[in-house]
């Protein structure tokens, strides 16, 4: 899990240094400050299950086991990139590795989780399917009826909610009235917990229990996990006036999901200093990889505009 | 007077006005007032609705990310006394309230056997050029346009998106107001008193003699672009730009056809049961017989939007092709008549 939370962390703030620069086009959402959701959620799923995702799906596909140079190349929208450069950052799948797709509409991803689900238990597999969703995204009518439905179809999938305290500009304060989205799941018969998602292990251990219920066949869960978020909304277009002053530098300081976790192993005694410093230096250059391979690829062939609409005949 | 505003700053001007003047107008969407139930400053509005709260606190607001909800209050806030302007931000958020626009909003009047109507304003963003990929790029006013009881607007400059947006304002049916993402920043000249510009009337952008070039959004640039360059050697384009397409002004484009004989259609919308199809259509059942060339459309290949700029760039129709098709449709004696 620290390898994948530090995976996540790096790519992220490269890309907010690459952008930054103007290497990179388009709309780029990062997830860096959530690492722990993504991280502690796939740690309990296996490469057959599925996730959903959401715009801000870097982590999620990260954590599910993408390839991180596809991605890259994704993300420039470069040929050879894990959708051909026709995706971009807001669109990345890669069904292989059971990663159904960020999403560009809000809560878009959530019904598709469920149809997963029923694949799967249609199909006599126990696998199991994640949703993701923004504390914005559950306001959605897509996300309020996916929950019906999965529990009266009792479908495998575990919803996970990041509760990063904004959808955009608006705090949860108001769109949420300072709730959380955990009773909405109960009030259709769907367990659910609020955790800390700061804490990868308490992400692991509520994700876990979920997982676990919907692979006995004991239907759909929510966990709804408290989480904060480092950048703005959107790369290039945020200055984050709606945060509180020292906001973000105070819960940098204090509830780094990366940083605890470390901490934790270092106390714990289940990692070395020297072990956890060997895997930043492996993902740094993985991400110098990537990158480099980034910049190199060729852009994507303009015949590619016309191919994919409909499957080949 | 006039002076030089962005698009942008013209449609807040429309929306600022409007409001002054008729005090059941109520703006909301998500981000409106930038940043609802925060700790700080507010922070960043989504375009044009920025400094609008200041102004009339109570009739400019957030809503959750609750599209068919909202829309639905819009039409029910509607029918009931108020004229809402509700912001969708991307216009491909409308499938997730598509119930609400197109069975809801759109049937209101109809059903009612009009003893009542839905007096309200969806906006939204449109159009390629940014790099945001398949979900947030599309040219959906066709869509729309197929529905009987809306309105369809797709102001191209500054003094259009003014009018246009006071004229939607006070229209008593659902209008959905289409804002080319590209041409937010570009300028013109706007008069600053209140004006409306009536749904239903094309402009003339440019006169010419040699072939009629109708073009939508942000093409009509493109158009413009083309016809400077056709003008070089010799072929005049007249550009007409509909500026509503429901109500769509059949008259202006027939009278511009039968002076030219020519017709080219630029779309940006994909070309399947399209604008660009419904116009060229129109033509050749109506003015038939002042055509001396075929008609042409110039429209986004039957494709969802890409995300790489390269592919993005390939997708929008180009002034290229638009000097392409021209030529394609003026004979050859006509140019050198022209030349
Ligand atoms: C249906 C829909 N409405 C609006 C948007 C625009 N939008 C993109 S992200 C976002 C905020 C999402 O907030 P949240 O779900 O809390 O996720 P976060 O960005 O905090 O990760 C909004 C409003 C959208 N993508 N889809």
């Amino acid at each position: 899990m620290y390898r994948t939370m530090r995976t996540i962390r790096a790519f992220e703030e490269r890309l907010h240094a690459e952008f930054a620069d103007g290497a990179i086009p388009g709309a780029v959402h990062l997830y860096a400050g959530q690492e722990a959701i993504a991280a502690g959620v796939c740690s309990v799923l296996g490469a057959e299950d599925y996730v959903a995702s959401t715009h801000r799906g870097h982590g999620h596909a990260i954590a599910k086991g993408c390839d991180v140079t596809a991605m890259m190349l994704e993300i420039y929208g470069k040929a050879g990139g894990v959708c051909g450069g026709k995706g971009g950052s807001m669109h990345i799948a890669d069904f292989g590795r059971g990663m159904l797709g960020a999403n560009g509409v809000a809560a878009g991803g959530v019904p598709l989780s469920a149809g997963a689900a029923l694949s799967a238990k249609v199909r006599g597999t126990d696998q199991v399917s994640v949703a993701f969703v923004g504390d914005g995204g559950a306001n959605q009518g897509a996300f309020a009826e996916t929950l019906v439905l999965a529990r009266v179809w009792n479908l495998p999938v575990v919803f996970v909610v990041e509760d990063n305290g904004y959808a955009q500009a608006t705090g949860t304060r108001f769109h949420l009235d300072s709730r959380d989205v955990a009773p909405r799941a109960e009030a259709v018969g769907i367990p659910a917990t609020v955790v800390d998602g700061y804490d990868v292990r308490a992400v692991r251990a509520a994700a876990a229990e979920a997982v676990e219920r919907a692979r006995a066949g004991g239907g759909p869960s929510l966990v709804d996990c408290k989480a904060f978020r480092f950048f703005g909304h959107m790369e290039g277009w945020d200055q984050q006036g709606y945060r509180g002053a020292g906001e973000v530098e105070q819960l940098r300081a204090t509830h780094d999901c990366l940083v605890l976790h470390r901490d934790h192993l270092l106390a714990e005694s289940e990692a070395t200093e020297a072990e956890l410093t060997a895997v930043d230096t492996e993902v740094a250059a993985l991400i110098d990889t990537a990158v480099a391979a980034a910049v190199a690829a060729p852009e994507p062939d303009l015949s590619e505009l016309l191919t994919d609409v409909y499957a080949p005949v | 007077m006039t002076r030089v505003l962005s698009y942008l700053q013209a449609v807040g001007e429309a929306l600022d006005q409007q409001m002054g003047l008729d005090p059941t107008v109520v703006v909301f969407g998500e981000d409106n007032i930038g940043g609802t139930g925060c700790d700080g400053t507010l922070g960043h509005a989504w375009g044009p609705t920025q400094g609008l709260h200041e102004r009339y606190p109570d009739r400019v607001f957030d809503a959750p990310i609750t599209e068919a909800a909202f829309v639905g209050a819009a039409v029910g806030a509607a029918a009931t006394g108020l004229r809402p302007v509700a912001d969708l931000l991307f216009i491909d958020f409308a499938g997730v309230a598509f119930d609400q626009i197109l069975n809801q909003a759109a049937k209101l009047r109809y059903m009612a056997a009009g003893r009542a109507g839905a007096p309200l304003v969806l906006r939204a963003m449109w159009g390629t050029g940014m790099r945001r990929g398949a979900q947030h790029s599309q040219a959906l006013y066709p869509l729309f346009a197929h529905i009987p009881g809306l309105k369809v607007v797709l102001p191209s400059s500054p003094a259009d998106a003014k009018g246009l947006m006071a004229a939607a304002i006070q229209d008593p049916d659902p209008v959905v107001f289409f804002e080319h993402k590209m041409l937010y920043f570009t300028q013109g000249e706007v008069p600053e008193d209140p004006y409306v510009t009536p749904l239903g009337q094309a402009a003339t952008v440019r006169a010419g003699r040699d072939c009629t070039v109708v073009a939508l959004g942000r093409m009509v640039h493109v158009a413009l672009e083309a016809a400077a360059e056709l003008s070089a050697a010799g072929i005049e384009c007249e550009v007409v730009d509909p500026r509503t397409i429901s109500p769509l002004d059949t008259e202006t484009i027939y009278a511009s056809v039968r002076r030219t004989g020519h017709l080219v259609v630029v779309d940006e919308a994909n070309p399947r049961c399209g604008a660009a199809a419904d116009i060229a259509a129109q033509v050749a059942e109506h003015a038939f017989d002042a055509l001396r060339g075929p008609v042409r459309m110039v429209t986004a290949p039957h494709t969802p939007t890409p995300f790489s700029p390269v592919l993005e760039d390939a997708y929008a129709p180009s002034a290229g092709q638009v000097v392409a098709a021209v030529r394609s449709t003026v004979p050859y004696a006509e140019q050198e008549r022209a030349s």
